[in-house]
């Protein structure tokens, strides 16, 4: 059984000190201890950005790529070996900006993968732009008279495109966040957890406490149903004075792996070829 | 024997379907077949057409001349008349087109009626044509009913019957119809079905599913789509996993993705999507990871000619992607090569870890030759260095980008070990973590670009053709080596010495070989599908010899023998 300890890694951190995602990689240790996961069956894929270093902080295989690129390097990973348990990282900008075409897709597929978005609504990594989660009106070197386009609203998106796992999680609240990691890891399917993420030097609107005093947990009410997809579409819009986290919406459609014959019986990698078994198709083109 | 068949008409009308039949017939009589396909950018209507060239000697350019034009429209009497050879006979059905003729080699075929006689619908016309065409060339008509009743088995008895009663009244009408013997005759010939008829984008992915093919992924895009047509139509048998990607920029990264984890991947584009790709490009070198693309290449700048063929994203390649990292370049121009180089393509990847591209053209990914043998057991399947958990000391951590004199770091695959990996983007420290150091910059750029090296001692020298000494050096690159070949003989028979350097081979250049063709006595001219010699230009930079003369085509057609040897100029 793996412990803290085995995901320990000697690279040192490169984020500002009170940052937001020391706490995301406190509880995405904590779900991977929980869970049992091995280290060197778990990859991360990442992309650019400051959350996308997060792997480095691990002792785990890491794919650092491309911005915005994640969800497809992934992607071909877990279909190379779907036995590896694969998650993506990135933050708004990587996922929703750079990459939000391989969003859509990567939803549309239902590649069993765990998508973890550290959503700050602003761009940290190139010092403080505006990004597709930034809030109308939202202040920054690039919209000096404020951000002209209404913020994203990434769950709504999900929801839409029958993510079959949709979930918020906050920085502010470690047990929950592993919690929701754990979930998104063991569903079978493409699992989104957009995580609320402050950002102590360029976003000084949605701070800790601007965050605490907002934040409730669904689980809290008991009626509610995460399979109910016209619920989660109102729990999703839900903004402002009050903001949710937990799972808004699952659903258990197969997933692409286990639609793929090719792979039924073991995974890509493990399969040999033999060059002369080929010679049988030359017959077709006499 | 050397005779040409084109077909003309609008997409839609079946041209393929007439050109496939004469095709077959012909190769299982052991002729040497070669089409070219010339089509519109369109899925109904505009000119378009085959050209089905049989000879009884290897053939893999496009004639000059045709010696049987079947027009299925009016356009096509309009625009390919002059291409007829003298004698050359026009077939056309005067009774369905607009068009007449006094000429005693026009004949007019009423392929509509015969049709609608014998199987009530207009769909049977290309059998029809097919069968007139065959009596045309003197030759028997058992094989091509044996081809229709292959090509329409699916589709049951009655089609198969109607098919082979249109080809058979095609036949008996010019039989009963011709006064005199048809001007060229194909001799008679034993069936003895061995040679293959493939395209240039069938040998590709034949060659790459044999190599170890486990993952494709890509995005439609003429002229690559039928590489991914013919793996998707395999995958099933041979458990290859195909996945089309949102967009070029998705199946790249997924490729990547895929060879990360072990398993041999690949994509196919065109150089629109290509572009697309070029960040990855880079990803590839940077984290060293194998990637083999296949760029078959039509006419732009931007969507250009997209049904069209050029050579001139040759440069592209070789830049494309930001920053120094090593690649190789790879162009085959016969399936034979195409299958031997693929595989290279897949061994020289996973040695390396760098990626490799294999460049193609529309002439070549879409043209049909024909095909004496594919030994597959020629093929070997060289992963390159990777570690397994014995390899793996305990007491420490294994690192992705340990030094190493060749710059190969041997490799894990993620969960096949106890020991886990870092691949980064960023500059990275042997570990394969982030780092700024000035110093681990300078030795990993170093340790990359040391594998082009290696890289270069593994490239293949340019055919020449003949051997031995020429006053005048024909010089080209992939699609263009049968048409090269041909001007060659053309001009050794009218008593020019000429000589033929093909490269398939290209990038890294090795100066080297050059100096043992000993090209220095000799004109070189250079021959390219491009605007500016994109080659030429580069052969020069690298060996210092000048290039006399460049023959250039940028029309979107394919070079034909003649066009070369006309274009060659007098000199001193």
């Amino acid at each position: 059984m793996a412990t803290l300890e085995d995901f320990h890694s000697d690279d040192p951190i490169a984020w500002c000190p009170g940052c937001g995602n020391f706490s995301i990689l406190k509880a995405l240790k904590q779900a991977l201890v929980d869970i049992e996961q091995q280290p060197h069956e778990l990859v991360i894929v990442s992309g650019i950005g400051q959350a996308p270093k997060t792997p480095h902080y691990l002792r785990c295989n890491c794919f650092n790529g491309l911005h915005g690129r994640t969800l497809p390097v992934a992607t071909g990973i877990k279909l190379a070996n779907h036995k590896l348990t694969v998650l993506a990282q990135g933050g708004d900008g990587d996922g929703y900006g750079e990459g939000g075409n391989h969003f859509l897709h990567a939803m549309r597929r239902n590649i069993n993968i765990t998508y973890l978005v550290h959503n700050n609504q602003v761009y940290g990594l190139t010092k403080g732009q505006t990004s597709p989660t930034s809030e109308y009106g939202f202040v920054t070197k690039t919209t000096p008279r404020g951000a002209l386009s209404p913020a994203l609203n990434p769950l709504l998106l999900a929801i839409a495109s029958d993510c079959s796992f949709v979930a918020r999680g906050f920085a502010g609240e470690i047990e929950h966040l592993a919690g929701l990691i754990k979930e998104g890891i063991r569903h079978k399917g493409f699992a989104l957890i957009d995580i609320l993420q402050p950002c102590v030097s360029f976003n000084r609107v949605n701070t800790f406490n601007w965050y605490s005093k907002r934040i409730y947990k669904i689980d809290a009410d008991s009626q509610y149903k995460a399979e109910d997809r016209l619920n989660a579409f109102q729990k999703a819009q839900e903004w402002g004075d009050k903001i949710p986290i937990g799972v808004f919406y699952r659903n258990q459609r197969p997933t692409l792996e286990e639609q793929i014959p090719a792979i039924a019986d073991q995974p890509l990698v493990m399969q040999q070829t033999d060059p002369g078994a080929f010679s049988e198709l030359l017959e077709t083109f006499k | 024997m050397d005779i040409t068949i084109r077909i003309g008409g609008e997409a839609g009308q079946g041209i393929q379907s007439i050109s496939s039949i004469i095709a077959k017939t012909f190769v299982r009589h052991d002729y040497y077949v070669f089409i070219n396909q010339d089509f519109a950018s369109r899925i109904r209507g505009g000119h378009n057409f085959d050209q089905v060239r049989i000879s009884n000697a290897p053939v893999q350019a496009v004639a000059d001349k045709v010696h049987i034009l079947i027009a299925l429209d009016e356009e096509t009497t309009r625009q390919d008349i002059d291409c007829l050879a003298d004698k050359g006979v026009l077939l056309f059905d005067g009774e369905a087109i607009g068009f007449s003729s006094e000429n005693s080699n026009h004949f007019s075929i009423p392929f509509g009626r015969i049709a609608s006689e014998i199987a009530k619908s207009k769909i049977m016309i290309n059998s029809v044509a097919t069968g007139a065409a065959i009596a045309f060339l003197d030759f028997e008509l058992q094989p091509v009913l044996d081809c229709l009743q292959e090509q329409f088995q699916q589709k049951g008895s009655e089609t198969i019957e109607k098919n082979q009663k249109s080809a058979s009244a095609g036949y008996d009408f010019v039989r009963r119809n011709l006064k005199e013997n048809p001007p060229f005759r194909v001799p008679s010939a034993k069936s003895v079905r061995q040679k293959m008829l493939l395209t240039g984008s069938q040998a590709m992915a034949l060659g790459a599913m044999a190599s170890g093919l486990k993952f494709y992924s890509g995005y439609p895009m003429s002229p690559a789509t039928s590489i991914m047509e013919f793996i998707s139509s395999q995958a099933a048998r041979y458990n290859i996993i195909l996945e089309q990607a949102e967009d070029e920029i998705a199946a790249i990264n997924m490729v990547i993705g895929a060879n990360f984890a072990g398993a041999r991947a690949m994509t196919a584009t065109s150089g629109g999507g290509f572009c697309l790709m070029a960040e990855a490009l880079s990803l590839a070198g940077m984290t060293e990871t194998p990637a083999v693309i296949v760029v078959a290449q039509r006419p732009g700048p931007s969507t250009g000619l997209p049904t069209r063929t050029e050579q001139a994203d040759l440069n592209f390649v070789m830049h494309a992607g930001h920053g120094d990292f090593p690649r190789a370049i790879l162009a085959p121009s016969y399936p034979e090569q195409a299958l031997y180089l693929m595989s290279k393509a897949f061994n020289l990847a996973d040695k390396y870890q760098t990626p490799i591209i294999v460049l193609g053209d529309q002439h070549f990914n879409d043209a049909y030759f024909t095909v004496d043998e594919l030994d597959f057991r020629d093929i070997t399947i060289d992963r390159g260095h990777i570690l397994s958990e014995q390899d793996l000391p305990s007491s420490t951590e294994y690192k992705r980008y340990a030094p190493s004199e060749s710059g190969i770091s041997p490799r894990i695959l993620p969960g096949h070990t106890k020991a886990v990996l870092y691949a980064d983007s960023d500059e990275h420290t042997e570990e394969g973590h982030i780092t700024e150091s000035a110093a681990v910059r300078k030795q990993m750029v170093c340790k990359r670009m040391q594998k082009l090296e290696g890289l270069r001692r593994e490239i293949n020298p340019p055919e020449i053709y003949p051997a031995g000494e020429a006053e005048l050096v024909l010089m080209g690159w992939g699609s263009t080596r049968g048409v090269i070949k041909e001007a060659v003989d053309k001009l050794n028979q009218n008593g020019t010495v000429a000589q033929m350097i093909h490269y398939s081979e290209l990038f890294p250049f090795n100066p080297q070989h050059v100096a043992a063709a000993d090209l220095r006595k000799a004109d070189i001219i250079a021959v390219e599908n491009n605007y500016s010699g994109q080659f030429a230009d580069f052969f020069s930079k690298a060996t210092g010899l000048s290039v006399d003369q460049k023959i250039l085509k940028y029309d979107g057609r394919p070079f034909t023998s003649r066009e070369i040897v006309d274009q060659i100029k007098d000199r001193k």
